[in-house]
């Protein structure tokens, strides 16, 4: 206990630590003179590039270190440089390692030093060359600024989503400026650059002039600034060895500490955590290391190697030769533990703990009496962890546990949820795993970014074991990890297709969410069609095989798939890639043995293209569909031969179809054509279009008698049909002479009823009792009615001695004007009904 | 414009008038408004947050008169509205006009369209976005997804691409009111929108909550062909077919207002006036009408004598909802007055009077020549059509010799262009034609059956179905769809479902949900399944299924999505359904249909 603050140093109100992480594997010669070296934050791996000054297009020697130190053989890979002179490295989110080279190229290789893909930065840095490079992080991804010898700023917020931003030029700067830096403010990407004593912001679209409030007059040049993590502070550090600290806005000056050191640092950063009390800033120069805060005071580590600074969200790692440090403040929590004489409760109940294990009584004796009321926190205090050393954590869980004991309504969860996420911390701070991160990093970063990071690592084992642990939900933990890892196996080009897909299918049998599919198109990336195929079989969801089959033209079993799997735009989709694809023979061959696709793409055609309709019914050899299309045809068209050419056609098709019906109908409809064109010319009356029963009716409705009986005869009209005609026709236009002879002109198939009706209907009842005597015995009654004759109907319904038409007859009587009718009808129903 | 439920007045209507035979601990509904708020919210964001729309038009497939330099259209995934689409922007383009255009797809976007959209060359042109709007309650108990196409495109087209969108309709309800605990489906769509749902359930995230609606039933339009084909004569059916409901509301027109104007109601629960005829007989509704106009001029009379202090009451209480009350009570009156003008003729009666000889197969001769008659007279266009429909489907197809005369004289009647009508109509087995082997065929059945079937009553019951060969009789026997005929039929006082149809007929799409719910599956059903070419299935929920038995309430409600629409008949049958047996019915459908929109649907008659 008495160890832990050793390696505290006072500076303002807080203490700052700095610890060994790790020592490092690596076997350097020269140390890290010559070489470009990169570290990514939380805890991210390490990239660096040997530098040969001399050989400049001769193989350069490369190795990439993730993790650095003792075994290093794990992730590493050397391979001779081949390409140009690499100005920068840097590392993306997604642990890609970035190398910029002089002529604005950004090389791209995966964690395992494998070439992934490269870029450029523009054509006009060829000739101008990059003079310095910068990799930085937003919320849009990684992002990569340079400056070219012409002194102009490139940039490009997201590597993924290329998109060059050439930056206003610089007034005054000749050659390389001073020095520079990317800030991220207002969801944009800025560039702030330093020109002896002159600051600019440079955006999109201008360059202004900036003034950092309160900076030493003694100054004349800025000659080295950094930006923190956040992008929320700015540090300018001037020839005369003033450190300015400021908001990056420039809008709030923090602090000015004098360094008297007046040689330009090789390296500054940041070193905050988040809500800390003061700015600090770490400057660092060959062999010195400084840490400036508030006040006047700093605290100076002399450092035995070239180093380079990480800076983190809430420290600084140190790296050299040799060693791998972390440089921190240390936070208010844990000094109140530890600080000397402390009796801040977690103090008390860390050593309450300590005497407990040596003597149980004295131990327990030792809490304070107040400690249940005051305290609830303190378990909470004493196990937040982000203070505590990975040797000291196990002691101050267990003393957080055995405080526990003696509070009844402290909530587990938190003591859970913190154990648990120490356990993972440590299993990725391990050697072979190698991210050391802090609890702060680690919650900000989120679980799911760490199982990311151990994907790219390989680490699947591990990546699975965590999120069982944390119980994560399969398809974002298990499974995810899984996908990766066939991805991954599909690349073993040693192993046989048949081996892989196994091996595949029994691992990821039983997990949730697992797209087979995705498995798929990797290995088809890989140039693996057959394990690709194989492995599709295991996709459960049909759907999801189809872009890929279509992909590696397997559309026919595309075509199958998507049709299994329900979703007609997937379907679709596949068919017009067929029809593209292939020659109109073989497609609608392939759509024939396929319904659903056929019926599909009639519909398009239905639309969009009629005369390949008719090809597929040709191809078919569907008369039927044929002899429709035509007709469907025939009345889209104006002109009456084109009309009568379709409905020909129609006739032929029906005919091969052997549906004699539809054959003979089409025809009459082109008798009937031609006869509606003859009178339209003859007599004026439009007529083409009308059915046969329109026809008619127009006809009688002008008085065209004879036209009109001609077409009933040759048109085999049924009798009823015209006589209905005929009777309406003449009814409307009140012709009651010539209903009168067509009534008796023979015996009405339709019998006399209508012709009352009709004549009702028009008001004429004088008319229609001239009917009523001819209408049938069994629709007298209605007949009487109709004209109003109650005593009729009810003469014919009593001659009947039918029951319900005497009722109906009484209902329609009103009792008191037919009193005497009602009385008859009475008498008649009852005898009716004794029957 | 939402409608904002409350369950006092729900609770108060329920069982109005028929009260005394229902049971009255069904459960209450899930509240469905929070679909109508999900969708206006949706809506609103899409239109005004993401692409400021400041004005909205009706799609007229006619040129657009704008000066805006934006348009966005909100549309249907139709191929010939992107095509119109694509003519305004080709037009702009020559015109030189230079406007950006937006389409939203609703429910969602086809390749198809964006195919269009290529070869029209205008893919550059226009950007495109989805809103997923699936489902749109028109009442308390009635969800419409809204897509009449649905009908069409899936039975008579073969083209299944809404069966995703129905399958969505039926995730969205499951993730806000589900888990279900038990899915009854028949019909070939029926299981493949049921597989879709579980595949995007699959997909997506799980939640456990408080299940709300227990059972669902998906049945296919094409299981029951007959019902939509019936004439309706329930109240809210009868103004569907007559004045045409349009999602919830309807137009009446000057002959029911008795006024210059035409008026746009709302028909919902919230009509309190309506909420009680709705599922009445026509014959029971000027009764209560009338009954309903006494009670109003009784409230009203209360004013007489009223003191100062009680009359400022009476105005500031109960004045408005008696207004609002006389305006819905004299609309509906209109209404009923223009129901009967059209219903109480003569035509009507012997066309009601064919459809239920028809259905019982009973003076199939008669029925035969009227439907000549009524084609020969030019009566309706799609009545005939109805009428055809119902004979081949009740009789299973037509004489050969009848099937040529009557088309032939439908054809002289309504032009050639029907002949494509028939060829639909052929292909989905709503007319079709006798085939001489078929006797052959349901006799080896039946004689198949007869071996098994060892009971005495069974075999008569062979031998008259094979007399009248025919799975509509078969089934109608099995299934008592046709009460005895010669008994009185009391409309009042409703016995079972058979009343929405004057007590002639039991609407088989409903029977069937009833059986499959007593029996809690198809077991013993298997003869009719089989008649209705199968494709049933009935799923537990799984794990959860015995957690959910103690939520009894929920067990209760059932949802029941008809693909391809139902009718107004078959809501207020399984409403009535619902009071007898204590459960309470949702009615998911792709559409509203009735026997016009059906056949209409069908025709090939315009280019």
């Amino acid at each position: 206990m008495a160890f832990v603050t050793a390696n505290w140093n006072p500076l303002g109100e807080a203490f700052y630590r700095k610890t060994e992480l790790y020592e490092m594997g690596w076997n350097l010669k020269d140390g890290l003179r010559d070489c470009l070296l990169a570290a990514a934050p939380y805890g991210g791996p390490i990239g660096k590039h040997f530098w040969k000054k001399y050989t400049l297009c001769s193989t350069l020697p490369m190795s990439f270190f993730s993790p650095p130190f003792f075994s290093t053989t794990l992730y590493s890979k050397e391979s001779h440089w081949k390409s140009g002179v690499v100005r920068q490295l840097g590392w993306t989110v997604c642990d890609d390692l970035l190398c910029i080279q002089e002529d604005g190229t950004v090389l791209i290789y995966d964690l395992f030093g494998s070439f992934k893909r490269h870029f450029s930065m523009g054509n006009e840095v060829g000739q101008s060359q990059v003079v310095e490079a910068k990799v930085f992080h937003s919320p849009y991804g990684t992002g990569v600024a340079i400056v070219t010898g012409a002194s102009r700023f490139t940039l490009a917020t997201n590597i993924d989503d290329l998109k060059l931003r050439r930056l206003p030029e610089v007034p005054g700067l000749q050659g390389a400026p001073t020095c520079w830096a990317v800030l991220t403010q207002d969801r944009q990407s800025k560039v702030l650059v330093a020109n002896g004593g002159d600051l600019f912001i440079l955006d999109y679209t201008a360059c202004t002039a900036v003034n950092p409030p309160g900076l030493s007059p003694q100054a004349s040049s800025i000659v080295h600034m950094c930006v923190s993590f956040s992008y929320k502070y700015l540090a300018l550090f001037t020839d005369s060895g003033h450190v300015w600290m400021g908001s990056a806005n420039l809008k709030e000056k923090l602090s000015e500490v004098e360094t008297k050191v007046r040689n330009p640092p090789k390296q500054m950063a940041w070193c905050r955590r988040p809500k800390s009390r003061q700015p600090s800033v770490v400057i660092m120069w060959d062999r010195h290391l400084l840490v400036v805060g508030e006040g006047k005071d700093t605290i100076s580590y002399h450092l035995e190697d070239d180093s380079i600074l990480v800076p983190e969200m809430d420290g600084v790692r140190i790296i050299n030769g040799t060693n791998h440090e972390l440089l921190q403040e240390v936070p208010a929590s844990c000094e109140e533990i530890f600080k000397i004489a402390s009796m801040a409760p977690g103090a008390l109940l860390l050593e309450a703990h300590k005497e407990y294990e040596v003597n149980v009584a004295y131990g327990i004796n030792m809490l304070p009496q107040n400690y249940m009321d005051k305290s609830i926190g303190t378990a909470a205090h004493c196990l937040h962890p982000h203070h505590t050393e990975m040797s000291d954590r196990h002691q101050h869980i267990s003393a957080a546990s055995f405080g526990k004991c003696f509070l009844s309504n402290f909530p587990p969860e938190l003591f859970v949820i913190m154990c648990r996420d120490l356990r993972v911390l440590n299993a990725v701070r391990d050697y072979t795993v190698g991210i050391p991160l802090t609890h702060t990093q680690f919650k900000q970063m989120t679980v799911q970014v760490l199982i990311d990071r151990l994907v790219y690592r390989k680490l699947y084992p591990l990546a699975i074991e965590i999120c069982r642990y944390l119980k994560t939900p399969e398809y974002q933990g298990v499974s995810r990890v899984l996908k990766h890892w066939a991805c991954c196996k599909v690349q073993q080009k040693e192993e046989s297709d048949e081996v892989i897909a196994r091996t595949i299918s029994l691992k990821l049998g039983e997990a949730a969410g697992i797209s087979y599919s995705e498995i798929a198109t990797k290995a088809y990336e890989c140039g693996r069609t057959e394990l690709a195929i194989k492995l599709l079989e295991f996709e459960p969801r049909s759907g999801e095989q189809v872009p890929l089959l279509l992909k590696m033209k397997r559309s026919q079993l595309a075509l199958s798939k998507a049709i299994e799997s329900g979703d007609t735009d997937l379907v679709y989709t596949v068919v017009t890639y067929l029809k593209n694809e292939m020659n109109r023979g073989d497609f609608f061959m392939t759509l024939r043995n396929q319904p659903v696709a056929l019926s599909l793409y009639r519909q398009f055609c239905k639309h969009q293209e009629q005369d390949t309709l008719k090809d597929l019914f040709n191809q078919d050899d569907d008369h039927q569909e044929l002899g429709n299309f035509y007709v469907k045809a025939s009345y889209k068209e104006k002109r009456l031969e084109a009309r009568v050419a379709h409905l020909q056609s129609a006739v032929d098709e029906y005919n091969k179809a052997k549906n004699e019906f539809a054959a003979k109908t089409t025809e009459e409809e082109m008798r009937l054509l031609r006869f509606q064109k003859k009178l339209e010319e003859e007599k004026g009356e439009s007529l083409v279009g009308f059915s046969l029963h329109d026809t008619l009716r127009t006809l009688l409705a002008v008085g065209l008698h004879k036209h009109a009986e001609q077409l009933y005869k040759d048109f085999k009209v049924p009798d009823k049909r015209f006589w209905w005609l005929k009777l309406t026709a003449l009814a409307e236009k009140e012709d009651w002479e010539e209903l009168e002879k067509f009534a008796k002109s023979k015996k009405s198939p339709i019998g006399y009823l209508p012709f009352v009706e009709v004549c009702v209907k028009h008001h004429n009842k004088y008319e229609a009792k001239k009917y009523v005597s001819r209408v049938t015995p069994e629709q007298k009654v209605k007949a009487h009615l109709a004209v109003g004759d109650m005593e009729g109907a009810a003469d014919a319904a009593i001659e009947r001695r039918n029951e319900g038409e005497i009722s109906t007859i009484l209902s329609r009587c009103s009792p008191t004007t037919d009193r005497a009718l009602v009385e008859r009808l009475n008498r008649a129903k009852s005898t009716a009904a004794k029957k | 414009m939402y409608v904002i439920q409350a369950a006092a007045v729900r609770g108060r209507c329920a069982g109005c008038l028929m009260a005394q035979s229902g049971r009255r601990d069904a459960p209450e509904l899930p509240d469905f408004s929070l679909l109508k708020r999900l969708a206006r919210d949706q809506l609103i964001y899409l239109l005004e947050q993401q692409h400021e729309v400041d004005k909205l038009y009706k799609v007229e497939l006619k040129p657009i008169v704008s000066t805006a330099d934006q348009l966005c259209f909100l549309i249907r995934p139709r191929i010939q509205t992107v095509k119109w689409i694509s003519d305004v922007v080709n037009l702009d383009k020559a015109a030189g006009r230079l406007r950006r255009y937006k389409i939203i797809f609703t429910p969602q976007k086809f390749y198809a369209c964006e195919a269009v959209l290529e070869e029209q060359g205008v893919f550059g042109d226009v950007t495109c976005d989805e809103w997923a709007f699936y489902l749109l309650p028109l009442d308390d108990d009635i969800i419409s997804l809204e897509l009449p196409e649905f009908f069409r495109e899936n039975f008579l087209e073969g083209d299944q691409r809404w069966v995703g969108a129905a399958g969505g309709a039926l995730r969205l309800i499951h993730s806000l009111y589900g888990p279900f605990s038990k899915v009854y489906g028949i019909g070939q769509c029926a299981k493949m929108v049921y597989e879709s749902w579980r595949e995007q359930v699959e997909d997506g995230e799980q939640k456990t909550q408080q299940p709300e609606i227990g059972n669902v039933f998906l049945i296919d339009r094409d299981v029951d062909f007959i019902t939509p084909l019936c004439s309706q004569v329930v109240y809210e059916g009868l103004v569907d077919d007559i004045f045409r409901i349009k999602c919830g509301s309807v137009e009446f027109g000057p002959e029911v207002t008795s006024s210059d104007k035409s008026i746009k109601v709302m028909l919902n629960s919230q009509d309190k006036v309506f909420n009680e005829i709705r599922n009445e007989h026509f014959s029971n509704v000027f009764g209560f009408l009338s009954q309903k106009a006494r009670n109003l001029q009784t409230a009203y009379d209360k004013r007489r004598g009223m003191d100062i202090q009680q009359m400022k009451a009476f105005v500031s209480e109960e004045l408005k909802g008696l207004k609002q009350e006389h305006r819905l009570l004299s609309l509906h009156i209109g209404a009923s007055e223009c129901i009967m003008k059209k219903k109480t003729k003569q035509d009507f009666q012997e066309l009601l009077k064919t459809e239920h000889s028809l259905l019982e197969g009973f003076e199939v001769r008669e029925c035969v020549s009227f439907i000549e008659e009524h084609i020969n007279r030019q009566i309706s266009m799609i009545d005939s059509l109805r009428l055809l429909c119902l004979l081949s489907l009740t009789e299973n197809g037509l004489l050969p010799k009848d099937y040529r005369s009557l088309k032939a004289q439908y054809l002289q009647s309504y032009g050639i262009e029907h002949l494509l009508t028939f060829s639909n109509l052929k292909q989905m087995g709503l007319l079709v034609e006798q085939q001489p082997g078929e006797t052959l065929t349901v006799m080896e059945s039946k004689v198949g059956k007869l071996v098994n079937d060892k009971t005495a009553g069974k075999l008569t019951d062979a031998f008259s179905s094979l007399a009248k060969k025919s799975n509509f009789r078969a089934l109608s026997k099995r299934l008592v769809l046709i009460p005895k005929s010669g008994e009185e039929y009391d409309l009042r006082v409703p016995r079972d479902m058979a009343y929405i149809f004057s007590g002639a007929y039991v609407p088989l799409s409903c029977k069937l949900i009833e059986q499959v719910l007593e029996r809690d599956g198809w077991t013993g059903l298997e003869e009719i399944t089989r008649m209705l070419n199968g494709h049933e299935f009935a799923v537990s929920g799984g794990a959860n299924g015995t957690e959910s038995r103690i939520k009894a309430d929920s067990q209760r409600i059932v949802l029941v999505m008809f693909l391809g629409g139902c009718t107004y008949s078959e809501i207020s049958a399984l409403r009535f359904l619902g009071r007898e047996r204590g459960y309470k019915f949702i009615v998911v459908t792709t559409a509203i249909t009735n026997s016009g929109r059906l056949l209409e649907a069908l025709l090939d008659n315009h280019p």
